[in-house]
Parts: C-alpha cells; sequence; structure tokens
C-alpha cells in the first residue's frame, strides 16, 4: 500500500517537473533564443524583429519536446542542452562582445 | 508506423501519440473556455464595424462618405478645445464600414497627474460625426469595439493582465495543435469519416473535421495572434541589445505608426492646415486610403503631425505614414518601408486583422473562424461524453467531472446568452443613462454569471437544452426588439437599402435556427453510460478487426 503511494507520489511529482519545464523552461528557452539571434550578422532591429517571431515557435517546440520524453529528467536535460549555447550566445550580445552586423 | 516499430516502442509504455494526446487533451481543456470565449468573440469581431453600426441606430444610414481632409481639419480644430494640453491626439478618419471618426487622445501631464477623468492608462476617447464635425449625438456605446476588447484582452480587466492572459491562453493553442496534429496519424483520411449519430465517435469526427478543414487558419490566426502582441510577450532581444536612444528610434520605426515626441519647448505655435496635409497623403495613396491622423505636442512650437495610410488596400500593417512639421506644415519624411522582418510582422499582424478583407473573403474569415470556435467548442464537449461512458456511477460523477460539465453549459450555451443580452441592453438601457457604455458590459458579465449560476442548479442535460432555447429566443427576437425601440426595423431598412442592418437582423435568425438545432439535438441525444460493458468492449471488440494500433488512433479525446 505504501509502496503504491509513493509510486503515485512519485508520478505526481515528475509531472509536476514536467509542466514546470514547458511552462517555465520552454519560455526561458524562447526567450534566450530571441535575444541570442542577435548574435546573427544581420541589422539589430531586423533581428530582435526575428527573434519575437520565431519564440513562439520555439516556445511550442519545447513543450512538445518537454511531453514527448520517456522522463522528466530527459526533459529537462534536453532543455539545457538547448540553453546552454543559446545562453553563452545571449550573455555575449547583451554585454556587448559580439554587436552582429550593421547597426 | 509498422506493426514491427509498435512492438519496438510497446516496451516503453507511452508512444509518443500517446503522450501527445494527453497534452492535447489537458493543453485544451485547461483554458478551453476562455479560448472559446476569445474565439467566438473574435469571429464576431470580424463584423466590429457593422456591430458598431447597429449599435449606433441614431447614426442615420448611408451618408456618403465626406471627405477625409476636410474631417481631420474639422475635428482637430474641436480637439484644440477639448483636448487642450494633449502632448498627443490621434483621428481615426471614418470609413465605408465605419463611418464616424474615433479620436483617442492622452491626457495633459497635470490632469494624469490630477487623476482627473481617462481611464488608468491617462487616455481619452470620443466619437466624432464626420458631417459636422461635432461630438457625435448617438447614444454612448462600446459597440463592437467590446468583443474586439474582449478578444484579446478580456475589457474591462486592466489591459496588462488582460493580454497577458490571452497570450498565455493562445500559448495552449498552438501547443494543442500541434499535439493533436502529432496525435492524428491519419489526418487526411479521417477528414473524410463522419460517424453519424454514433455517440463519442460522432462529437470526435466533428472535432476532426472542423479541426483539419480549417487546420492552416487555426494555426496560422493562433500564431498571428500572438505575434500582434509580441514586443510585450517577448521583449528580451529588445531589451538586451537595443540601448542608446537612436537605436531604440530605429527599432520603433520598424514597428510603429506612431513617431516619437519631440520634447515640447513651451512656446506656443498654432497648427499648420491639417487639411493640406491629408491631401498631400492623398494624392500619394488615394482619396479614401488615408487610415489617422496623429499629433504629437499640439499648440507647441515642436508640434509634429503624422498621416498614416489606411488599413484596406495592403495586407500589411507594417507603418507607412508621412511626417509633418506641425507649425510650417513642411513634409519632413516619407515611411513607406521597413525591414524584411519588420514587413514578415506586418503581414501577419494583418493577416489575423483581416481588415484589407472585401466583403467575401471577410465572410470567409467569418465562417472559418466559427468552425474554429465549434472546434474549441467540441472539443470540450468531447472531454465528457468520452468520460461519461466510463464514470462508476453516472449518477453522482466525480467532482473534477462535474466542475468541466457545467462550465461547459455556461461557457457555451451560456456565452451565447451572454453576448446577446449585450445586444438587448443596447436597446433597452435609455439612450442617455449615465455610464450606459459600462452597464452594457456589465449586463454581458451578469448575464454570463446568471447561465453558470442556472448550469450549475439543474441537470446538466436539461440546463444545456434550456440555455440553448433561451438563447435561441433573445436572438430570434432581437429583430423585433430593434423594429420596436428604433426606426430602422427590418422592412425599414430593406426599403431603404441598409444591407448592414438588413444583415445583422438576418444574421440573428440565422443563429437563431443554429442554437434551435443544437438544442433539439440535444434532447434527441441519449447519453452511453454503461461503464461495464464499453470497458471491457474497449479492449475486447476492436482487437479482432482492428490492425494493431487502431484503439490508439481512435480513442483519441
Amino acid at each position: 500500500m505504501a509502496q503504491v503511494r509513493r509510486a503515485a507520489l512519485v508520478d505526481i511529482s515528475a509531472l509536476v517537473s514536467r509542466i514546470i519545464a514547458a511552462i517555465g523552461g520552454g519560455y526561458v528557452i524562447a526567450a534566450l533564443a530571441s535575444v541570442a539571434v542577435l548574435a546573427l550578422p544581420m541589422d539589430k532591429s531586423q533581428a530582435v524583429i526575428t527573434g519575437m517571431l520565431a519564440s513562439f515557435a520555439i516556445y511550442a517546440g519545447a513543450v512538445v519536446w518537454v511531453f514527448a520524453v520517456r522522463s522528466a529528467w530527459r526533459a529537462w536535460a534536453g532543455l539545457l542542452v538547448v540553453a546552454a549555447p543559446l545562453a553563452l550566445a545571449a550573455w555575449a550580445v547583451s554585454s556587448g562582445l559580439v554587436t552582429g552586423g550593421a547597426a | 508506423m509498422t506493426p514491427a516499430n509498435t512492438t519496438k516502442v510497446k516496451p516503453q509504455g507511452r508512444g509518443i501519440r500517446q503522450t501527445m494526446s494527453d497534452l492535447h487533451t489537458w493543453a485544451g481543456l485547461l483554458v478551453g473556455w476562455l479560448l472559446y470565449a476569445m474565439f467566438l468573440t473574435g469571429t464576431v469581431s470580424y463584423f466590429k464595424d457593422e456591430i458598431s453600426q447597429w449599435m449606433r441606430p441614431e447614426v442615420p444610414h448611408h451618408q456618403a462618405l465626406p471627405d477625409p481632409a476636410a474631417v481631420a481639419q474639422n475635428v482637430s480644430n474641436q480637439l484644440t478645445a477639448l483636448a487642450a494640453g494633449s502632448p498627443q491626439w490621434s483621428i481615426y478618419l471614418p470609413t465605408e464600414r465605419n463611418p464616424v471618426v474615433n479620436v483617442f487622445w492622452r491626457n495633459a501631464p497635470a490632469d494624469v497627474k490630477a487623476n482627473k477623468g481617462g481611464n488608468r492608462r491617462g487616455f481619452e476617447e470620443a466619437t466624432f460625426d464626420p458631417a459636422t464635425g461635432q461630438t457625435l449625438n448617438a447614444r454612448e456605446t462600446l459597440g463592437g469595439e467590446f468583443f474586439y476588447r474582449f478578444h484579446f484582452q478580456f475589457h474591462p480587466l486592466p489591459v496588462l493582465w488582460g493580454r497577458w492572459l490571452a497570450g498565455f491562453c493562445a500559448m495552449f493553442m498552438l501547443v494543442a495543435i500541434i499535439s493533436g496534429v502529432i496525435t492524428h496519424k491519419k489526418i487526411f483520411i479521417d477528414f473524410f469519416t463522419f460517424r453519424w449519430g454514433k455517440g463519442q465517435r460522432s462529437w470526435l469526427d466533428a472535432h476532426n473535421a472542423l479541426s483539419v478543414f480549417g487546420l492552416p487558419f487555426h494555426l496560422m490566426i493562433t500564431y498571428t495572434g500572438l505575434v500582434t502582441l509580441m514586443a510585450m510577450y517577448m521583449p528580451w532581444g529588445g531589451q538586451g541589445a537595443i540601448k542608446t536612444p537612436v537605436e531604440r528610434a530605429q527599432m520603433s520605426a520598424q514597428l510603429s505608426a506612431f513617431p516619437p515626441p519631440l520634447k515640447a519647448t513651451g512656446d506656443k505655435a498654432p497648427l499648420a492646415s491639417i487639411d493640406a496635409m491629408v491631401r498631400q497623403a492623398q494624392a500619394r495613396w488615394g482619396t479614401n486610403d488615408v487610415g489617422r491622423v496623429s499629433v504629437t505636442n499640439p499648440g507647441d512650437a515642436a508640434a509634429r503631425v503624422a498621416v498614416t495610410r489606411g488599413e484596406a488596400t495592403r495586407v500589411s500593417m507594417s507603418p507607412q505614414y508621412l511626417l509633418f512639421n506641425g507649425t510650417t506644415g513642411e513634409l519632413l519624411d516619407v515611411k513607406d518601408n521597413v525591414g524584411a522582418a519588420a514587413e514578415t510582422r506586418g503581414v501577419m499582424y494583418a493577416l489575423h486583422l483581416g481588415r484589407f478583407s472585401d466583403l467575401h473573403l471577410r465572410w470567409l474569415y467569418f465562417l472559418v473562424s466559427l468552425g474554429g470556435t465549434a472546434m474549441v467548442g467540441t472539443g470540450l464537449v468531447m472531454w465528457t461524453v468520452k468520460r461519461r461512458s466510463k464514470l462508476p456511477d453516472p449518477v453522482r460523477p466525480h467532482f473534477g467531472f462535474h466542475v468541466v460539465e457545467r462550465l461547459n453549459i455556461a461557457a457555451i450555451a451560456g456565452l451565447s446568452v451572454a453576448m446577446t443580452a449585450f445586444l438587448w441592453g443596447n436597446r433597452l438601457i435609455p439612450s442617455d443613462a449615465a455610464g450606459r457604455s459600462a452597464t452594457e458590459v456589465d449586463l454581458f458579465y451578469w448575464v454570463w454569471a446568471a447561465t453558470l449560476l442556472y448550469a450549475l442548479v439543474r441537470p446538466a442535460k436539461r440546463a444545456w437544452i434550456e440555455l440553448l432555447w433561451i438563447a435561441t429566443a433573445v436572438l430570434a427576437l432581437l429583430p423585433v426588439l430593434n423594429a420596436v425601440t428604433t426606426s430602422r426595423g427590418l422592412w425599414h431598412s430593406v426599403a431603404a437599402g441598409d444591407w448592414v442592418y438588413v444583415g445583422v437582423d438576418l444574421m440573428m435568425w440565422a443563429l437563431a435556427g443554429l442554437h434551435a438545432w443544437l438544442a433539439i439535438r440535444t434532447t434527441r441525444h441519449t447519453p452511453k453510460t454503461k461503464p461495464a460493458r464499453t470497458a471491457k468492449a474497449a479492449q475486447g471488440a476492436q482487437a479482432p478487426h482492428a490492425p494493431v494500433n487502431a484503439t490508439l488512433n481512435e480513442d483519441r479525446a
């Protein structure tokens, strides 16, 4: 009985973890991508708009990923793998290391 | 997916289609009620100008459209007094569909500090009669604008909260569409499948047909809906990289047709001829292709006037305007192109609003959106239909089922009643009542709340049928009410060739017919509630004649 209850608890916490990964993690990925796009060699204001335009597709893709993979751990791992380079690029952009193309 | 493949996936438990099906079900259900309301109010918003005409019966039919340049001059003369000290005002010129002048202005800074008048953001609005240039002498109403503002910001919620909520729902919708498509392996075959009168199967087939038929539209409308407010939902790129005032100005020039205001000098100077500026714009774009005249710092030496292009002649909302020196009338700048990404955004924005469309295309927009509304509605109903057959005790369902069932009734049948009540309020509230515009909106919400109460106290099936009949009655009687309370009943409108009024009256009867049909079908419907048999049959009966993954395909909800 106790084992069944613990299994149910694990299931629920895994589900909650995925929901957080999808809503919160997905948004963070989309936001990072919308900043990282500024590292591309293109006009700054066009890059900002491109980032905004694409962000919702990236968000939706992240949500699908989070629920498609086998476990909540994999979901988070996948998000982190994508987030790391995006965060690096976004950091480079916002600290002025990369200025993209023409301003 | 071949059988060999299936066996490979099986041991890991749930395949991609099963997980996407669950994602589709729950993403759709959680915000489904709000999505349904957003879809339906958005659908009718394609005719918001016509609804506004109907809701201002004092504005006579078929004034020949007055000269936009003269209108702009007359109204701005009025605004000099009415909006004295305002740092910015905007005049939306009349069109064929919307024969009045809508004006918005920012309150004078002193008034904002004193918290005098206007709404929370310090804006005021007024409606002018283009024929006289005076404030419009008609009942005060939001008109079709209410449905429009409900659609993306749940008016009268605070604008920011409402828009975030709408964006949250739209994002769920996007996920529901994508997961719905992944779930749906036989998307093409299923489109040609319809099993009438088969309970859950019929709901499923209806949901599939509505979704697949309109799929490109639903995907487009959801994504472009997010794009309309993207600068609010995803501001990080701009915040991270756009730092200098010059860059900020470049950025805003790509998106906004409002030029950035200069600092007021404090030196008084009268405005140059607005008429002459609008004429220059007309020469460039066409007589009736001028949309808006915006003035910053009117009455100051640093005044600027922007005359923007209309929305009806091109499929883009990217900024196009002429910028004038407000005191000399000199043309300073011509904005008529933006970058590729900004133009993409402009086209997506225009596709969502559909303001470029002529009457035929507008009707297509309306019908496909109505299909989208029905898609959300059938999806919501299917959640209960599917689960009812598996309830241990259908007479006393568990709490979650109860909540969904009742919310469905109020969100679908109740909304029809509430929206029609809004139109009834327009005819019944005295035209000179104080704050009547807000009273109309209050009436909408009170009636909606009443339908929820009704759905909670009546047996579910009775509540569906009765509310659908109430909706039928209020819709069918609205043309009668119109004929009694105004001088613009159906026979008058037909005689006068006033097709907007004829159209609204006939539309009400068409919608009444639709609701009556739904009520009759609901009455005849007998829910299948045989839990023991169904559960076994689901496993046993399908296996012999169906391919391996048939259960996966067919039990989608």
